[in-house]
């Protein structure tokens, strides 16, 4: 047991007795450091001001990630390398990622200026990153400037970020990695009292111990929901349980039949893996949030909380997804939309706790596409989600699977268009129709900010055809506006 | 008006104006090391001030307010209400209707009814929510329509009439009409609201404040605490962007922050969160506009009649410029031979709408827009051929509001220079092709002008003042009324300044606005922060100069044009002197080495009773192709490619000017597509973070994106080196990208004019494209 954090600043190890439970990263930096090149923008780890780089250890190499320190938990940086804004120059030069924002006029008012240079830090340091304006613009969806209209930033990038790394952090690199297996150990953290406590169990016995002995206890994988629930529902959070010392829980394993993703296993880690099950898939990946999210956000959590905000289970339900939960009890799977009970209502025990989610992989007769549809192309939510798979026999759908999100309270299967559509023939678009009437059965939408219901129905229909159009070829050119993939070629460098 | 050309400002060359020299504080904001307010180091004690409010109410009577559990919780030191106000309860720029405080009513949904004051700000943030505030509820006016059936407004209508459209109207070959929405907009300045106070001796307060207003932040205070205006001081070194969005919205922040410093006698900063601001805050108007437009049948406009419905909110602020200049604009850049433009300003039961960059300009000029496309559409034209049919020209020169557009040749060759380098004609028809053999995606593709009016309406504006000093050592202290809010401006002044002195750039010392070094200011707004307070700084620089100038010229017995300013030095004939030398001669000879310039806008004559006079001292004018796709069964749209041109008179600094353009546009991109304001059917706004409420974001770039300035003979008014405001005109470059989204659904049906509001989200897309087929089957 340890009643301490640990990480690495500026290249000196900083161990903290005194973390609260709800204490965020941000607060930190600026309240008690105060170190105030790092912004608060939103608090909600939408705009990226408060973007810090935190570096750990993934198989022996020295990796950097952007995260929003505005709701990432102090305890959180346990293990890892913080780097701000403040600790870039060395012997007061600049380093290459802010030279080129200076030449390149990359800031106005300044203020998202911090986690720009904290986010480009990131990229400077990532290895075999494609040197393109479409890979840049993804790297920088999490920061949002409202000066410069990003051009002179995603300039800098590109003259900047991908040269070979020649700073400071590039020479202690070897340093840095043994003070970081310093770090390292297997123990658990337990910081404060059984009233109050920042806790972080090392294995899943001493986690299904604590969690039992602490029902009611917060568990936090990523934080970028439970963030918000510090920051802008000004939740008492008394006991915190971060699972991200759990050995082993952060897995991503392929095999033949599918991927199993490990409870906190982020959407970075994971996005290989699910580009690999379907380039539709991770299409959708790239849009879940912003690399900031990615880095922090973990699919389980994202499963586990029930969240409203969440575009990955639509396609992780059509493609068949089952979860698996744990507890003091045991242990048991179930297929992922049984998970989603009602808005807000999840089938977990007191007590129980996801461990992860197996995905199978796509046979040779099963096709797959799903859409997003929001106000913006990064970075948001989406209005209508739907995530098709169909399994063919001679051009005639033998099975179906379709899910939708933003069409009830909850990611839902469409069941009625899924039995209508089965039988139709991919020759004879004549036959989808009872399909798309079946969505009227299937879905009573709601209006909200994202979409009104006659829009959400509308387009459930159009991305069910589009499926359909783009899976049997009878649409004679691209049905889709501007795809990543497509960006590729026209946004080459 | 105008004045012959200053020839030698073009041909001597300048060692620091025109370069495009990195923003002042570069360094500093790459580095986090730019102080911002809320990185200022606290006074001991310092205290924490957040509002409270009625969570649930729109608009009601104030029944009861119980914050007794607010003063329970530990570590709150005091909680304001009205009653802790000793002075006047209103923080509005002029009209005398914005409670601090609420009193007795709520008016809108997020209305400040008390403020915690407590130890750290989680505390105050978490105390704030133990109010508990009963409010009698009344039925809520929301929209304009609402605003219209009750007769509500904020101001009285007001009116442009030329001729008789009437007649002009009924003379007309075809006329057309139509109805459209336009969305407000949220600023989202990265920098939240905030405020610090901090006590002074004899019952002053030094009020550091993220504002565009210092004047108004110590007018509001003084008024607020009862207080002489000489006892406060309001001082800003930079705002994380302003955009309009902190020319009065930041008083009722410093106000309350000074309130709860005064009831403690300790420092106190308040700084809003993300949601409380964009609930609590006033945005772009939103308008419903009604239009009618005749023309003599081959496209040429014979009269037109507009009335502009622009929801206020529930007061007036800045709504009277704002609609004026939503008047002003209502041309865009085309002749109205007849012409009725109405503007009602109507009072809803919503946030109070503020400025936001165009200040009310970008919606008149949609409109007129729409109104080109209407024209075209019907008559199977291509929009830029109705556009440029319509332009003003040598003969058909004068606006509306009487102002003739002098420059008319520059709009003619700028939309010519820009129709050439898109390429526009080759791609309107690789556009059709496309559209021809795609069933599913459109292409769209316009072609729009700029012409934005420079100067403040309210004509008192249009004055400033700066504070120089020599110092004996040769170094130079700049200070000026405006403000730096990412724009450049101190960058671009502290230029001008070390031209005038002939220093170098680390010579000139650019220091915080502050109400005690130069008084009496107007906002830094209405474009106007370079052209007015460049041009204080400039005379003052030159004041001190020609004191310089007449002491050498005494003591060497020459004229004036043997003495020459530059490299830090004084050239008198062929002997060379440091400044510094100079300076220490002039102080032993006891000569002022300080002055305050000012400098008020020659020219400038609108009487807004009688709508006679000149309101501006000149236009800017700019170009914008551009060109989208649009998928037509969800949608979706990308920008695929624009080309901008844009008119800054000569540039004194063409880095910051292509930052301002560059970002106007993808600031107006976000108003006319992704940014939508969502209120619910009570009047609650829904979209009150940046995770509801989207702003472009880095992808959303155009994947070409080709912008340059426009390269002729400069300002032909005497501005500060015949340069021309651009801080708003290039917001309006972003109507290319709405014509072009109304483009390429009009592709859909020939003949029919899309009815696409704005913000075109996909939704709206869609409503237009599924409205297009319903008129189409039903034709």
């Amino acid at each position: 047991m340890r009643d301490t954090i640990r990480f690495l600043k500026g290249g000196e190890i900083i161990e903290l007795e005194n973390v609260g439970p709800t204490e965020t990263l941000l607060d930190y930096l600026r309240l008690r450091r105060r170190e105030t090149g790092t912004k608060e923008g939103c608090g909600e780890g939408d705009c990226g001001a408060c973007t810090v780089a935190l570096g750990r250890l993934v198989d022996g190499k020295l990796i950097y990630q952007p995260v929003n320190s505005c709701i990432l938990l102090l305890g959180m940086v346990d293990g890892a390398e913080l780097v701000t804004v403040e600790d870039l120059e060395q012997d007061d030069r600049l380093h290459p990622v802010q030279t080129a924002m200076v030449d390149l006029h990359g800031s106005q008012c300044g203020f998202c200026t911090p986690g720009f240079i904290m986010t480009l830090f990131t990229l400077y340091h990532a290895e075999n990153e494609e040197k393109s304006r479409k890979n840049v613009t993804d790297w920088l969806a999490g920061n949002l400037c409202r000066c410069t209209g990003y051009r002179p930033i995603v300039d800098a990038a590109l003259q900047a970020c991908f040269e070979a790394t020649d700073d400071a952090f590039s020479w202690r690199s070897n340093d840095t990695r043994e003070k970081l297996q310093l770090l390292a150990d297997s123990r658990d953290i337990f910081i404060g009292d059984s009233e109050s406590f920042f806790s972080a169990p090392a294995t899943l016995d001493g986690l299904a111990v604590l969690y039992g002995q602490h029902p009611e206890a917060t568990l936090i994988a990523g934080g970028t929901d439970v963030g918000l629930w510090i920051t802008k529902q000004l939740r008492d959070l008394p006991k915190m349980i971060w699972l991200g010392r759990l050995e082993g829980l952060d897995r991503v394993e392929e095999s033949p039949s599918g991927v199993l993703i490990g409870a906190t296993a982020t959407y970075q880690t994971t996005e290989l893996a699910m580009t690999r099950l379907s380039e539709d898939l991770g299409e959708l990946w790239k849009r879940i949030g912003s690399k900031q999210v990615r880095a922090s956000g973990t699919v389980g959590g994202n499963i586990a909380n029930g969240s409203p905000i969440g575009d990955t289970p639509p396609a992780l339900i059509a493609l068949g997804a089952t979860l698996e939960l744990q507890s003091g009890d045991g242990s048991r799977a179930l297929p992922l939309e049984e998970f989603f009970i009602e808005y807000g209502r999840q089938d977990r025990h007191q007590g129980e706790f996801v461990t992860g989610l197996f995905v199978p992989r796509l046979s040779s007769n099963q096709a797959f596409r799903c859409y997003k549809i929001s106000k913006r192309f990064d970075q948001d939510i989406s209005s209508v989600m739907g995530a098709f798979r169909f399994t063919i026999e001679d051009n005639m759908i033998v099975a179906t699977r379709i899910a939708y999100g933003g069409m009830a309270g909850t990611p839902k299967r469409a069941l009625n268009a899924e039995k209508a559509l089965t039988g139709a023939s991919l020759d004879d678009p004549s036959t989808w129709g009872a399909g798309m009437q079946a969505l009227l059965s299937d879905f009573t939408p709601l209006t909200d900010m994202r979409a009104s219901a006659e829009y959400r129905m509308e387009t459930a229909r159009a991305l069910l055809a589009k499926a359909l159009m783009e899976i049997s070829g009878t649409a004679p050119e691209n049905v889709r506006v501007l795809t990543r993939r497509e960006a590729d070629n026209d946004r080459a460098a | 008006m105008t004045a012959p050309l200053d020839r030698n400002n073009l041909v001597t060359p300048m060692k620091h104006v025109r370069k495009g020299l990195p923003h002042d504080s570069a360094i500093k904001h790459v580095t986090g090391k730019a102080t911002y307010i809320d990185d200022i180091v606290e006074p001991l004690g310092t205290l924490h001030v957040v509002p409270g409010w009625a969570r649930h109410a729109v608009r009601g009577r104030l029944n009861a307010v119980h914050l007794e559990e607010v003063r329970a919780m530990p570590g709150v030191v005091a909680v304001l209400t009205a009653k802790d106000i000793a002075g006047i309860n209103d923080c509005s720029s002029a009209f005398g209707d914005d409670p601090v405080l609420a009193e007795e009513e709520v008016l809108f949904y997020g209305q400040v009814v008390f403020a915690v004051v407590a130890e750290t700000r989680e505390v105050a943030r978490k105390a704030a929510l133990k109010a508990n505030i009963d409010v009698a509820p009344l039925t809520p006016i929301l929209t304009p329509d609402d605003a219209v059936a009750a007769d509500t407004t904020v101001l009285p209508d007001y009116q442009f009439r030329r001729g008789s459209p009437e007649t002009g109207l009924q003379a007309s070959s075809e006329v057309l009409a139509g109805t459209m929405m336009i969305g407000g907009q949220e600023h989202f300045y990265l920098e939240g609201q905030v405020a610090m106070a901090i006590p002074q001796e004899d019952g002053g307060m030094l009020v550091h404040s993220s504002t565009q207003h210092p004047t108004e932040i110590q007018h509001t205070v003084a008024k607020v605490l009862g207080v002489p205006d000489a006892a406060i001081t309001a001082e800003v070194r930079r705002m994380g962007g302003g955009f309009g969005g902190k020319e009065s919205q930041a008083n009722q922040w410093a106000a309350l922050a000074a309130l709860a410093a005064r009831k403690t006698g300790r420092a106190c900063k308040m700084r809003l969160d993300r949601d409380d601001d964009m609930i609590m805050t006033g945005k772009r108007h939103d308008f419903k506009v009604n239009w009618k437009i005749g023309h003599n049948g081959t496209g040429r406009i014979r009269a037109v009649d507009i009335e502009f419905l622009s929801r206020c909110g529930y007061s007036a602020d800045l709504s009277l410029g704002v609609n004026d200049r939503t008047m002003f604009h209502a041309d865009s850049s085309y002749f109205y031979p007849d012409a009725s433009i109405r503007s009602r300003r109507l009072r809803t039961d919503t946030c109070s709408n503020t400025a936001f960059r165009g200040f009310g300009g970008p919606q008149g000029m949609l409109a007129a827009e729409r109104m080109i496309d209407a024209i075209a559409i019907q008559l199977g034209k291509d929009p830029l051929e109705i556009r440029k049919l319509n332009f003003y020209d040598g003969e058909r020169n004068l606006t509306p509001y009487g102002m003739p557009v002098e420059e008319h040749e520059v709009m003619h060759d700028l939309i010519s220079r820009l129709e050439v380098r898109s390429r526009y004609w080759e791609r309107r028809e690789e556009i059709k092709a496309f559209n021809e053999t795609n069933a599913v995606l459109k292409k769209g593709l316009a072609l729009t002008p700029v012409k934005f009016g420079i100067s403040f309406t309210l004509k008192h504006l249009n004055q400033a003042g700066a504070l120089v000093h020599l110092y004996t050592d040769g170094s130079v202290h700049l200070n000026h009324g405006g403000t730096e809010m990412g724009q450049g401006l101190y960058q671009k002044v502290a230029q001008v300044v070390a031209e005038e002195f002939g220093v170098t750039m680390d010579k000139v010392a650019i220091t915080a606005t502050n109400t005690s070094k130069v008084p009496n200011t107007g906002p830094t707004a209405a474009s106007s922060g370079t052209d007015l307070n460049a041009m204080a700084a400039k005379l003052a620089a030159q004041e001190i100069k020609s004191r310089l100038v007449t002491m050498l010229c005494e003591q060497h017995q020459c004229g004036p044009e043997a003495i020459h300013f530059g490299d830090n030095k004084v050239l008198v004939g062929e002997q060379a002197y440091s400044l510094s030398e100079i300076a220490k001669q002039a102080y032993v000879s006891r000569i002022q080495l300080s002055h305050a310039g000012y400098y008020a806008t020659p020219g400038i004559t609108w009487d807004r009773e009688s709508v006679t006079g000149r309101p501006f001292y000149y236009f800017a004018f700019g170009g914008a192709c551009s060109e989208v796709t649009v998928d037509t069964m969800t949608g979706e749209m990308t920008v695929d490619r624009v080309d901008i041109l844009h008119d800054v008179g000569h540039s004194l600094n063409p880095a910051i000017d292509l930052g301002q353009i560059e970002g106007g546009f993808v600031q107006g991109m976000g108003w006319l597509t992704t940014e939508e304001l969502v209120w619910d059917e009570e009047g609650r706004l829904r979209t009150h973070a940046p995770s509801t409420y989207k702003i472009p974001t880095a992808s959303d770039l155009p994947a070409e994106f080709n912008v340059q300035l426009y390269e002729g003979d400069g300002n032909p008014q005497e501005t500060v080196y015949r340069s021309k405001a651009v801080g708003e005109p290039p917001v309006m470059l972003a109507n290319s990208v709405f014509c072009a989204i109304t483009d390429a659904i009009a592709s859909l049906s020939p003949g029919l004019l899309p009815n696409l509001d704005a913000p075109a989200t996909p939704e709206a897309i869609m409503k237009a494209v599924q409205d297009m087929r319903r008129r189409r089957s039903s034709s």
